[in-house]
């Protein structure tokens, strides 16, 4: 007892192994089956390939799994990204626009608003979206799923009144940078998921946030009889994932170069789920693994980028994506079985006696 | 030995958990017409008893005869088809359907094809006037009080034709009148000739209207006796296992060792705390330096005392005092932020966070009250795990270990830990030696003992008499759900505990 | 005397009925031909499809779960039934049947691996509702018209009530699926049973009701209405196309939570649902004869009843919990 000795894990039992042995499964499989796959060029001072475009493509799910995990890390969901994802787009679209004016007789688009006030307001009211979500879930104890159909329902309905039916086009080129851009020969996006995942990993370990979160998640009950304020970390949890799916508003916005209130996200929230649940987390709640959330943002799209590759039509990406799903869960409630068997020593059976006759 | 009109016979029961044997060569029988209670403190066994009896769990030695024949049921649903019905505590009814409905779901009568309404409610009106109830059935059961619903659950178990009713714990949530009109119930049907088994540790209900007791201790049968030939004391002391001639020799032997000095200054104070439903409101004053005692059988009302001090059970009457300050507590939070710590007895439920490791567990508490900014650096954390699992003798190859794979006893001192770690000024702890081996029992003993002498103060509940009389100075005396006396210093013996309970008023 | 308090269960579906006769008056009031028996009925021809899998998803929100797969489920439907009719040359009565079974089969599914499998319901029929629209793709990927007779004649088959008032087909097959759910709901074992999962499923399990049975059979049940509701969908649309129907899952557990339905199961009529639709169509409706705002106010309209719906459910649940109002009851001597 007095060593701290780190227990024997097996490698197979880190919660990283699944994700990151599901991605080199395909991309081993890309590497044989499609070519030119792992193909990379420099072009002017940028790096292509397909790889990179897996990554960059993903930036927006990664931006929203970070956000899913720690929703359903609380015990709770939020199925409302995809719409909070359409209205963030909606508005930074609307206020950047790109009116064409000339200057010196040189055409120039400028931005209706500075570029930095149009991402500002577009983010508050990301997060104002994910403050209402807490308001319902955390505060008035809503159920999860029904609290954030709400937003689901209404967003794309504010959205389109954002817009006003219109698919909003953005001509100013400074905002293409966010979702096309490089930075040092990658993807600017990629950046902005590093440090968005470094701020959100230094609120997780270094303050308190992330072993509440996991208190919370594992035993409500315990933990508010430990002194946690459960209500407020919910809510912190709900506002983060609006924040997130805001985020990436903004980028799907910038690499598609337009808003499409009616198209952006739909569906999005699913494969966010999906990136959490691939990423090793239980949709129980508990422990969680932000960084696994990531890997399996990356897996979908190296999933749906092999099956586009491949000449599958794209809806089989849904079938594949789904059977994926299962075939998870049936493994997860296979390997549950075995592990709530706990060996109970003589003493130690005494007290599962006990325990059980006081509750009787 | 009476042989006729012997309604349950049960013989020779064995049944062994993991580790432990719940009925050790259990003997068991119930008459027609007869109230016959099953009493024993914790781990005692009664309610593994009736779960063999009702096929929630299997016997591995011994047989069960009802009206002379051998039955074994194996699964729950086959109880009531053999006409042993049993009446839950939580009333194991669905609340949103109508109480008609509850009476007869999964039997409803059909006519034409469709479910016959008014059939149903035609019935359970007289179903529920047998039991000499009158309402609306049409109504929604949770419109009712737990009370009538337990009267709706029986008039279900004799609608299916019970032979045995089985009732477990069915006052716990009555008042006085409720408990009358439930024990009229219970004699009429005695005297249509069912066997009634009484599980309750209320002593007076015992008194009032059962006729024959047994009694379990640790899984062992005591004895089963007349309830008009067995006086009180002498009940009590056959289920804490202690023999009445015993005491009397003994007590000296029972001072208590608590011989620090109370009243470093009364820290907390409660008047007139209370909480409709759970506990009467009392009076309680625990000084620094302390230990103060709740005592009394399971059920009287401590632990409810202690979830209405820390805050747990927000209550609807009473005022606090904390080191002289009128104060309110509503929630946890209040209460640690006042120096107060809670060690609950349900320690998996609402204790430990199972997926998390000592480590976690252990500065959880501490952690809480100093908020999400002043994170412990790991180094921190770990020093603070390691002290306390060495202070607690803690069984674990690492502080890394899921406290949820730790043995119960290891899980309770991962417990104590948190809120040691927390300095608190009161520590509430109820039930803390509970599953614990005799070694750790006296290490937590000598501990409690040196918080108070540490000038702590401390509020300790266990139905361990002997730990109870040899940590307090001061003890409150408790007995369904109301604290019914006091006692101090050398007053403090097993004997006089017992006689409190035994002799107090209701 | 029978005393005339209304028995309170009824008082949520009584709330949803009153919005409904509010809604229409106040468009009414506000609007030229807005007052006619057909704005109504056309309220149940343009939405049968939606009525039909919101009944159903009633029922397993009451059982305590939630169905996500019935829009997907429509567009299979719809699919399938084109397929089999213009490529598979089958009749339309087998084809109907092959539509029948799919969708059943999908419920069955769906439903063991929520009972057997412990799968969350969410989870297993976002899982149907991704595998029926990937599948939908997989049969044909662009529209499918359908032209057999039979179709066509039920797509346009009026029956007229009386003047100025006629009905479709599918508002009929609408109303009878009504009456079989509620049929189902109270007058069976097995939806009294629903009832009683969705109250408590420990003392349902405790009192003897075949549990696992009941959800299992809740769920093929679903999916068998959602493919009747995709045979009403062919009427209404003659086509198939993978993308019908997207989203009308959520259309049906908003139209079943504003018709009384709570979501914490156990509490509800199936007949809420059906004005739930209504309640949604008429908004639409009025939204259209405003003529100015946009149909997508539709959707902040529905999202705001639903949210004033849900938060107005949950106070009344935690009111209930505090205060405990307590029916006297009788003694008889």
């Amino acid at each position: 007892m007095e060593t701290r000795n780190k227990m024997n894990r097996r490698l197979i039992d880190h919660q990283l192994f699944w994700p990151l042995f599901a991605l080199t499964v395909l991309l081993v499989f890309d590497f044989f089956y499609i070519k030119g796959f792992f193909h990379l060029e420099i072009i002017e001072g940028h790096l292509y390939g397909s790889l990179i475009d897996i990554v960059n493509r993903a930036t927006p799910l990664m931006f929203l799994a970070i956000g899913m995990t720690l929703v359903i890390a609380s015990g709770g969901i939020d199925i409302s990204v995809g719409s909070v994802l359409a209205i963030s787009g909606a508005i930074s679209a609307l206020m950047i626009g790109g009116d064409l004016v000339f200057v010196d007789g040189v055409q120039h688009y400028v931005a209706r608003y500075p570029i930095l006030v149009a991402i500002f307001v577009a983010l508050v009211v990301s997060v104002i979206c994910g403050i209402w979500n807490g308001l319902l879930i955390a505060k008035l104890g809503v159920n999860a799923m029904v609290g954030t159909l709400i937003l689901l329902v209404a967003g794309r309905g504010i959205a389109q009144l954002i817009v006003d039916g219109n698919v909003i086009t953005v001509y100013y080129e400074p905002f293409f940078y966010i979702g096309s851009g490089f930075f040092l020969g990658l993807p600017f996006s990629i950046y902005l998921v590093a440090a968005f995942l470094g701020l959100i990993m230094w609120l997780i370990k270094k303050t308190a946030f992330g072993l509440f979160l996991e208190s919370i998640g594992s035993n409500r009950v315990s933990s508010r009889f430990t002194g946690l304020d459960v209500q407020k970390i919910m809510w912190a949890c709900y506002a983060i994932s609006g924040l997130c799916a805001g985020i990436a508003g903004i980028i799907v916005a910038s690499e598609v170069k337009s808003a499409d209130a009616n198209n952006a996200g739909v569906f999005i929230e699913l494969d966010a789920i999906l990136s959490v649940v691939l990423g090793g987390n239980s949709m129980a709640g508990g422990r969680f693994s932000v960084i696994g959330s990531v890997i399996g943002a990356l897996v979908v799209q190296t999933l749906t980028t092999t099956i586009y590759a491949i000449g599958v039509p794209p809806e089989i990406t849904m079938v594949v994506k789904a059977l994926v799903v299962i075939v998870i869960y049936l493994i997860q409630s296979q390997m549950g079985k075995k592990t709530v068997k706990r060996t109970v020593k003589t003493s130690a059976g005494e007290t599962a006696l006990k325990t059980q006759e006081a509750k009787a | 030995m009476r042989t006729e009109n012997v309604l349950v016979r049960m013989e020779g029961i064995c049944k062994e958990f993991p580790g432990v044997k719940a009925l050790d060569n259990v003997d068991f029988e119930l008459r027609h017409g007869e109230i016959h209670a099953v009493c024993g403190e914790n781990g005692a066994g009664k309610s593994t008893l009736i779960k063999v009896l009702t096929g929630v769990e299997q016997n591995e030695r011994g047989s069960i005869y009802l009206e002379g024949n051998p039955i074994s049921p194996q699964t729950p649903m086959e109880a009531p088809a053999l006409g042993i019905s049993t009446v839950y505590q939580e009333v194991n009814l669905c609340p949103n359907l109508s109480v008609a409905e509850n009476i007869f779901i999964g039997r409803e009568p059909i006519k034409h094809g469709k479910i016959d309404w008014d059939e149903i409610n035609r019935r359970s009106e007289t179903a529920l006037a047998r039991l000499n109830v009158k309402l609306d059935v049409t109504g929604r059961l949770d419109e009712y009080s737990v009370a009538i619903q337990q009267m709706v659950a029986i008039a279900r178990a004799l609608d299916i034709s019970a032979k045995v009713l089985i009732l477990d714990e069915p006052t716990s949530s009555l008042n006085k009148i409720e408990v009358a009109n439930l024990f009229r119930i219970m004699r009429k049907l005695k005297s249509e000739g069912m066997g009634i088994i009484f599980i309750t540790h209320f002593l007076e209900q015992v008194y009032e209207v059962t006729d024959q007791i047994t009694i379990l201790r640790n899984g062992k049968l005591v004895g089963q006796f007349e309830t008009a030939k067995l006086d009180r004391l002498q009940l009590i002391a056959k289920m804490i296992g202690k023999d009445l001639a015993e005491f009397e020799k003994t007590i000296k032997e029972s001072v208590h060792d608590a011989g620090v000095a109370a009243n470093e200054g009364v820290f907390y104070k409660a008047e007139q705390l209370g909480q409709q439903g759970s506990i009467n409101p009392f009076d309680i004053e625990i000084s620094k330096g302390e230990v103060m005692g709740l005592a009394g059988l399971l059920g009287s009302g401590r632990t409810e005392s202690a979830r209405v001090i820390f805050g747990i059970d927000e209550p609807d009457s009473g005022e606090i005092h904390v080191d002289k300050n009128k104060v309110t507590i509503k929630t946890p939070v209040d209460a640690i932020r006042l120096g107060l710590a809670f060690c609950s007895e349900n320690r998996k439920t609402e204790g430990i966070v199972a997926n998390l490791t000592i480590r976690e567990n252990i500065i959880l508490a501490l952690q809480g009250k100093r908020g999400m900014g002043a994170f412990l650096t790991r180094k921190e954390q770990e020093e603070i795990a390691d002290k306390y699992v060495k202070l607690l003798n803690i069984v674990t190859p690492s502080i890394e270990q899921l406290v949820g794979n730790l043995s119960g006893g290891n899980q309770q001192k991962v417990l104590l830990a948190r809120w040691l770690a927390t300095n608190p000024e009161l520590l509430i702890l109820d039930e803390p030696t509970r599953g614990i081996d005799i070694g750790a029992k006296a290490e937590v003993q000598k501990l409690v003992l040196q918080l108070a002498s540490e000038g702590r103060a401390v509020l300790l509940i266990s139905s361990e008499l002997d730990e109870m009389v040899r940590c307090c100075g001061r003890m409150a005396v408790y007995k369904d759900k109301q604290k019914i006396g006091e006692l101090n210093g050398t007053e403090i013996t097993e004997l006089n505990v017992m006689k409190t309970i035994a002799g107090g008023q209701n | 005397m029978k005393n005339l308090q209304i028995n309170s269960k009824f008082i949520p579906l009584l709330i949803t009925i009153a919005l409904f006769v509010v809604l229409f008056a106040a468009g009414s009031v506000s609007y030229r031909g807005f007052f006619s028996m057909q704005v109504v009925l056309n309220l149940l021809v343009d939405n049968s499809f939606l009525i039909i899998v919101a009944l159903s998803q009633a029922m397993i929100i009451i059982l305590g779960g939630i169905d996500l797969s019935c829009g997907a489920l429509i567009a299979l439907s719809s699919m399938v039934a084109a397929y089999s009719m213009s490529h598979l040359n089958l009749p339309p009565a087998l084809a109907i049947l092959a539509v029948l079974i799919v969708c059943s089969l999908f419920g069955f599914v769906q439903g063991w691996l929520i009972t057997y499998r412990k799968f969350q319901p969410f989870i297993a029929t976002l899982c149907g509702m991704f595998i029926a629209r990937g599948l939908c793709f997989m049969i044909n990927q662009d529209t499918v018209p359908i032209t057999d007779p039979f179709f066509v004649s039920m797509a346009t088959m009026r029956i007229k009530l009386m003047p100025g008032a006629t009905i479709s087909s599918s508002v009929i097959i609408a109303l009878v699926m009504l009456a079989l759910y509620i049929y189902i709901a109270h007058y069976t074992k097995f939806g009294r049973a629903i009832y009683a999962v969705g109250g408590n499923e420990q003392s349902a399990r405790l009192m003897g009701l075949p549990v696992d049975r009941t959800k299992v059979l809740a769920y093929t049940l679903s999916g068998f209405t959602s493919g009747i509701a995709g045979i009403v969908f062919c009427f209404y649309m003659l086509s198939a196309y993978g993308l019908n129907a997207m989203a009308l899952e959520m259309d049906a557990i908003a139209a079943a939570v504003i018709g009384g339905t709570l979501m914490t199961g156990g509490v509800g009529f199936v007949i809420g649902s059906v004005f739930g639709v209504m309640i949604e169509g008429i908004m639409q409706t009025l939204i259209t004869f405003q003529g100015d705002l946009n149909s997508w106010w539709t959707r902040i309209a529905v999202a705001f009843l639903l949210c004033v719906f849900i938060v107005v459910q949950r106070v009344l649940v935690l009111r209930r919990e505090a205060k405990k109002r307590i029916r006297p009851v009788e003694f008889i001597e």
